[in-house]
């Protein structure tokens, strides 16, 4: 360690002396079949009783890994190698099994990160808690179970006891997490590890969760080190904030002035890319000609004759449903504007859902009467939590879904009806980025094959023009040519998100439809792409529909913006105007749940909104998406194959 | 926000920042030019290669396929020339292996045992799994009553084992030859690769990739052999692998028991057979045939156990 | 769950129908008599023809006669064979020894076959598994009936421990080393799969929370990972029945145990055809009863089934 900016905060009462962890040089190596892997290096940081440490970083930058080497939780292939973990003073690096597994539980505990796989299927919800009891002498037997039934309460659970009862599987997932902290705070440790306890959930759940666990650690005094990677989380949630980066720390100090007066190169990168930080829109530097406008204001006059403000002089008026005057096919659609590029009108779906009875089905709405455009060159983004139909839109949109009513007009034209060489016409116009970018390319294929597909499929060119095309796409997307003969197990997400964004612009499509496509990318490599995504749109005048469920990017990036909740649109028009000034509740506790989002940062602006009075709605139910085709559960059973 | 109202918790509250000559920054996620490309199969065959499992079957398996092809430079004796005189003899010169009950020579039998155990299980493996890959894909892919369909047929011919089916059909034609005897193992042994084609074929098709694919504007058939079947046969193929081991068992299990080839055809499972009657005072006259069979067949299955290992998912890590 | 067993059930009708008209028809579809046909060169008395006729409806359109057999079947009317005798009264002499046959084999495959996997399945990577993984190898590639011999051999003509022929009426512990035979390449398959199914599931995230939570070893396998790594083998085991029929058959053979295997060769070798149809028809719906049992089980273990929404 070198010399630094040690700031002492004059007048503060000093805490304890003693840190309650102190780790000192630490250093994990994993062994892999390719040779052995340092995964983290000369970490160092401190936890003292009763504070909340966060630590941030992006996906390999060894956060998890160092929280879960305290307790030697780390995979089989991982051991420390060097340096110390001080636990209240005493060296818990090589203790044995036994020796640590006293401290587990009532001295350390665990929080771990997906609510989805951390709970045993098999074992009601309840037993798992009496057995964190009884591991750790608390309570037995029936003192056990009216324990285990007072954690869930505590946790936040409500109906307790009967929810002891039930199997995980009936838990929803914000319900599964709270049960995961009760099971961490069970036998009441001094140091409570959070491993992205939410980041799995809905924004309100998350801000609901999260509340919930300050206030239990702070009222029972335990530590939490709380691993994320968003860093406006952790600032709003830890007093102290320790920077990550490929396994070493590079920053750490008190949230304020870590986030204000950062000083690691890193941590500037991380603060000016973190959405939830960031308020404006991002200009691209490669910003063309006024021949794209944006149109940020309802009054702005038209520069171009493409661009026209019908979209925009609507949302002025916050109605739920479309702003158009029909509502419903019997009365007709609204009106139709050749000028947009999509125009959705009274989009509805609804799934049969089959209930306990196997020939009865009830339906499901996941889309209720939808309506908005996408202005051209613009970017409309839709957002939503889970189960908000945000995703069903898209689906329709790029006709991968029938609507069960309403139409969707591309050109003016209805699309909906399209069939056979109509559609596949209209698939050139019409590209998606989807979400996994480690499921959206075909392992067998080379990234070559990956980008010259559609050319194929659509007959266009010979041999020798597609490979000058996927050259010129690798090179929009700022990626080196040789990248041609790889293949996509070769490429990191970020990196393969830009291959799907070249395939989708293989065909020179007019419409993008960006379903949740950076929500899997970490926030540096998630910067890049959005970046990417605008400097595209402004070279190739391309139409953006981004479904996310992010609000803090749609900031970043849409001029226009819909809020959907439980499948009805509740709040449309431009993104300023969602944000600066919203009239539904709703809206009001999205944008009071994004974390960071109260952060007072040297010339960024400060959203300041005020969350609703009212009960918390947590979305509890579970809302399947796309439920289609039979889901037969026989499937599971199927005889395995023994050998 | 917390750090605002909550009293200081350290004596001292310290801001580090890491010397960037300790900590460069690299690029954000640029792309890395230093390995030679790789596919999936090519990083499979790289791991395969590197496995003893895999190195001992291939080395096996190349032997018998070998005996199998030239018989004639491992024995001279003609297997089907039995000469009762010399039976029940034990090893010598000119029989190294020793005659059987009947006279034949037990070397030669061996030898040429081979070929009909290989070509039977080559042929009976390549049936099944065609069979098997189009029922599964057809039933996966296309879901609905289908799907219904082809999986209670598949469940029917799943309830007849293959040696009670094979029984049956022996009983109805009285004798069997070899292409019978392969249709038969075709008949009844399709039914494990195809269930295991439609759940690769299920777990496949509601991929990203394959969404992306008909948003492109490919069509169902297109997708379903362009970008489905060739991301689900990896099960599929493991299975076949192991499937060629069982079959020639199962050869070998209905001739032993009578309903596979007859006795004057080389078979190693009618030669065990023969030689039961023999077992107290010449229990070679089992054991080599035994050993032959039993070799080539833990060599496939060997291979099949090194081939899903080198295709496991898990074991790619990068 | 009541919807799933149900079901199941309801898959299972046109199962046991197209099985049973499967065998039924692969005898006797054919053209012309299918008692001279299936008899071949054996001599049947004309007393005999009749009643086979009679019995087998030989004058009804086919899907008839095949219907009325197997409501014989299932009324247990078997009729009788080519060689006149009731073939009920047979089989009810051989079933005795093959079943216990079948509760032996089942019994060491169950037992020795998980304790075996689980082992591996904990210790996997360590000489232990790569012993136990190969020992599975073996059993698999070597056939019953060779193993069957060997274990003959050596531990009864070479050292004369057990019984080879096993003879009329067989007790227990005769019935022990055919038994262990039977089971061995199950033992293997049930060997295998535990290993995976343990060495997968101790990888899994609850593993790791119920570790944390201070759990000790003991407590987290048989607690976490025996409960959810097992449901895959009970399914395997009832599927298992199938390949046990077909085994018993060679077992009884080098064993010279009378029961239903024997019986079965002995009519493929007599040409008995009625014995042999009714023979596999009986071992199908055993497999397929066997089958639904432990689908219902499944369902009972697995509680995202058992209260499934």
């Amino acid at each position: 360690m070198t010399a630094q900016p040690t700031t002492e905060r004059p007048g503060a009462a000093s805490g304890p002396a003693q840190p309650l962890l102190e780790i000192k040089d630490l250093e994990i190596t994993f062994t892999t079949s390719t040779g052995p892997v340092q995964g983290v290096r000369k970490a160092d940081l401190e936890v003292y009783p009763g504070e909340t440490v966060a630590i941030v970083g992006e996906s390999g930058s060894g956060k998890s890994t160092t929280a879960m080497s305290i307790a030697h939780l780390l995979p089989k292939n991982g051991t420390v190698t060097g340096g110390q973990i001080l636990f209240e003073g005493r060296d818990i690096t090589h203790v044995s099994e036994r020796q640590i597994r006293t401290l587990r539980g009532d001295q350390l505990g665990l929080v771990p990160q997906d609510p989805m796989s951390n709970l045993n299927p098999m074992w009601k919800v309840g037993s798992q808690l009496t057995e964190a009891l009884a591991a750790n002498g608390i309570a037995k037997g029936s003192a056990a179970k009216r324990r285990s039934v007072e954690l869930l309460e505590e946790a936040g659970l409500s109906d307790a006891e009967r929810r002891a009862r039930q199997y995980p599987h009936e838990y929803s997932g914000g319900m599964k997490q709270r049960a995961l902290i009760a099971m961490g705070l069970a036998a009441r440790p001094k140091l409570l590890v959070a491993d992205e306890p939410t980041s799995a959930l809905d924004v309100t759940v998350q801000q609901q969760i999260l509340d919930h666990l300050d206030g239990l650690t702070q009222e029972l005094g335990v530590a939490v080190l709380l691993i994320t990677h968003d860093l406006g989380l952790a600032a709003e949630r830890a007093q102290h904030l320790v920077v990550m980066y490929k396994g070493q720390v590079v920053e750490s100090g008190p949230a304020l002035e870590l986030l204000q007066n950062p000083q690691h190169p890193y941590t500037q990168r991380l603060i000016a890319a973190a959405p939830s930080l960031a308020s404006r829109r991002m200009e691209s530097a490669r910003e063309a000609a006024p021949a794209h406008p944006r149109p940020h204001r309802v009054s702005e006059p038209l520069v171009t004759v493409t661009e026209r403000e019908a979209d925009t002089a609507a949302p002025a008026d916050p109605t739920p449903s479309g702003e158009q005057d029909g509502h419903g096919p019997e009365f007709g659609y609204g009106p139709v504007n050749p000028e947009a590029a999509i125009q959705v009108q009274n989009l509805t779906k609804v799934f049969p859902l089959r209930g306990a009875v196997p020939w009865k089905t009830t339906p499901f709405t996941a889309v209720d009467d939808v309506s908005f455009e996408l202005a051209r060159g613009t970017t409309t983004a839709i957002v939503g939590e889970s189960g908000s139909g945000k995703s069903t839109v898209a689906q329709m949109v790029l006709r991968l879904l029938s609507p069960t009513q309403g139409r969707v007009l591309i050109d003016a034209k209805d699309v909906t009806e399209y069939r056979g060489a109509d559609l596949k016409a209209l698939r050139r116009r019409v590209q998606p980025i989807f979400q996994n970018p480690y499921g959206t390319l075909d392992p067998m294929y080379s990234i070559y094959r990956t980008i010259e597909e559609p050319l194929r499929l659509h007959g266009i060119g010979d041999a020798k023009s597609r490979e000058a095309k996927v050259r010129d796409l690798l090179d929009k997307v700022a990626l080196p040519a040789d990248m041609m003969r790889r293949f996509p197990n070769e490429l990191s997400g970020g990196q393969r998100q830009r291959i799907a964004i070249a395939r989708a612009l293989a065909l020179d499509p007019e419409i993008v439809v960006c379903d949740e496509a950076v929500s899997a990318l970490d926030v540096l490599v998630q910067d890049q792409v959005l970046h990417l995504l605008n400097d595209l749109q402004a070279e190739l005048g391309l139409s953006y529909l981004f479904i996310t469920h992010d609000l803090a990017v749609v900031r970043q990036i849409a001029d226009n913006t819909l809020v959907m909740e439980q499948g009805k649109v509740v709040e449309q028009g431009t993104t300023d105007q969602v944000f600066q000034d919203p009239q539904q509740d709703y809206t009001k506790r999205l944008l009071a749940a994004i974390p960071g989002g109260s952060i007072q940062l040297a010339g960024a602006e400060i959203l300041d909104v005020e969350a609703p009075e009212g009960p918390g709605v947590e979305a509890e139910a579970v809302h399947p998406e796309q439920v289609h085709g039979d889901d037969d559960p026989g499937e599971r059973f199927q005889r395995p194959d023994p050998v | 926000m917390r750090s605002d109202t909550r009293p200081a918790l350290r004596p001292r509250a310290e801001h580090w920042v890491a010397p960037l000559e300790e900590t460069p920054l690299r690029e954000v996620d640029a792309a890395d030019s230093s390995t030679t490309p790789r596919s999936l199969w090519a990083e499979a065959w790289h791991n395969l290669r590197r496995n003893p499992v895999f190195l001992i079957s291939a080395v096996l398996i190349l032997f018998v396929l070998f005996v199998a092809a030239f018989p004639q430079l491992f024995t001279d004796q003609d297997p089907r020339y039995g000469n009762l005189a010399q039976a029940r003899q034990d090893p010598s010169a000119e029989h190294p292996f020793g005659t059987t009950v009947q006279g034949y020579d037990i070397l030669s039998r061996t030898v040429w045992g081979a070929r009909t155990s290989v070509t039977i299980g080559f042929l009976a493996m390549i049936g099944t799994t065609l069979i098997g890959m189009v029922m599964g894909s057809l039933a996966g892919y296309l879901g609905g009553w289908v799907d219904e369909v082809i999986s209670r047929i598949t469940d029917i011919f799943f309830a007849l084992p293959l040696v009670l089916g094979a029984i049956v059909i022996a009983t109805r034609l009285g004798s069997m030859t070899m292409p019978i005897v392969v249709l038969v193992i075709c008949l009844f042994g399709w039914t494990n690769i195809a269930r295991i084609m439609r759940g690769a074929v299920l777990s496949t098709k509601t991929q990203d990739y394959v969404m992306a694919s008909t948003a492109l504007g490919a069509s169902s058939t297109t997708n379903l052999l362009r970008h489905v079947i060739p991301n689900a046969i990896a099960p599929v193929i493991v299975t076949a692998t192991v499937n060629l081991g069982v079959f020639i068992v199962a050869e070998a299990t209905l001739s032993f028991l009578g309903v596979g080839l007859p006795s004057t055809s080389v078979s190693w499972g009618g030669d065990i057979s023969a030689a039961r009657s023999a077992l107290r005072t010449q229990p070679m006259m089992l054991f080599y045939p035994s050993m032959a069979l039993a070799i080539t067949v833990l060599s496939f299955i060997m291979l099949g156990d090194a081939v899903r290992d080198a295709l496991d998912p898990k074991a790619r890590k990068r | 769950m009541i919807w799933y067993i149900g079901r199941r059930l309801l898959q299972m009708i046109p199962v046991f129908l197209g099985a049973t008209l499967l065998v039924y028809g692969m005898t006797f579809l054919t053209g012309g008599n299918p008692i001279d046909t299936l008899a071949g060169d054996k001599p049947i008395s004309p007393a005999v023809r009749t009643q086979l006729e009679a019995q087998f409806n030989l004058d009804r359109p086919f899907i008839v006669q095949w219907l009325l057999y197997l409501k014989g079947v299932l009324t247990f009317d078997f009729g009788v064979g080519f060689n006149g005798r009731p073939i009920i009264d047979q089989i009810a002499a051989a079933f005795p020894a093959t079943a216990k046959l079948a509760i032996i084999a089942v019994v060491v495959e169950t037992i020795f076959g998980v304790a075996a996997g689980v082992l591996a399945g904990l210790r996997k990577g360590t000489v232990i598994d790569t012993t136990l993984l190969m020992l599975s190898l073996l059993v698999i590639a070597v056939p019953t009936f060779v193993i069957g011999f060997v274990v003959q051999f050596f531990l009864g003509v070479r050292l004369d421990l057990i019984t080879i022929n096993v003879g009329r009426d067989p007790s227990w512990i005769n019935l022990l080393p055919p038994g262990i035979v039977l089971g061995a390449v199950s033992f293997a398959y049930v060997l295998r799969l535990t290993r995976t199914s343990v060495a997968e599931t101790m990888t899994a995230d609850h593993v790791r929370t119920a570790t944390a939570k201070g759990l000790s070893r003991g407590g987290v396998v048989s607690k976490h990972i025996l409960r959810n790594s097992l449901i895959p083998v009970v399914t395997f085991i009832g599927a298992d029945l199938g390949m046990l029929m077909g085994g018993a058959i060679v077992t009884e053979n080098i064993f010279n145990i009378p029961g239903i295997g024997t019986l079965l060769f002995d009519s493929i070798r007599d040409n008995e055809a009625p014995m042999v149809v009714t023979l596999v028809t009986l071992l199908v719906i055993v497999f397929l009863v066997s089958n639904l049992i432990v689908d219902l089980l499944y369902a009972a273990l697995d509680p995202r089934i058992r209260y499934a929404k």
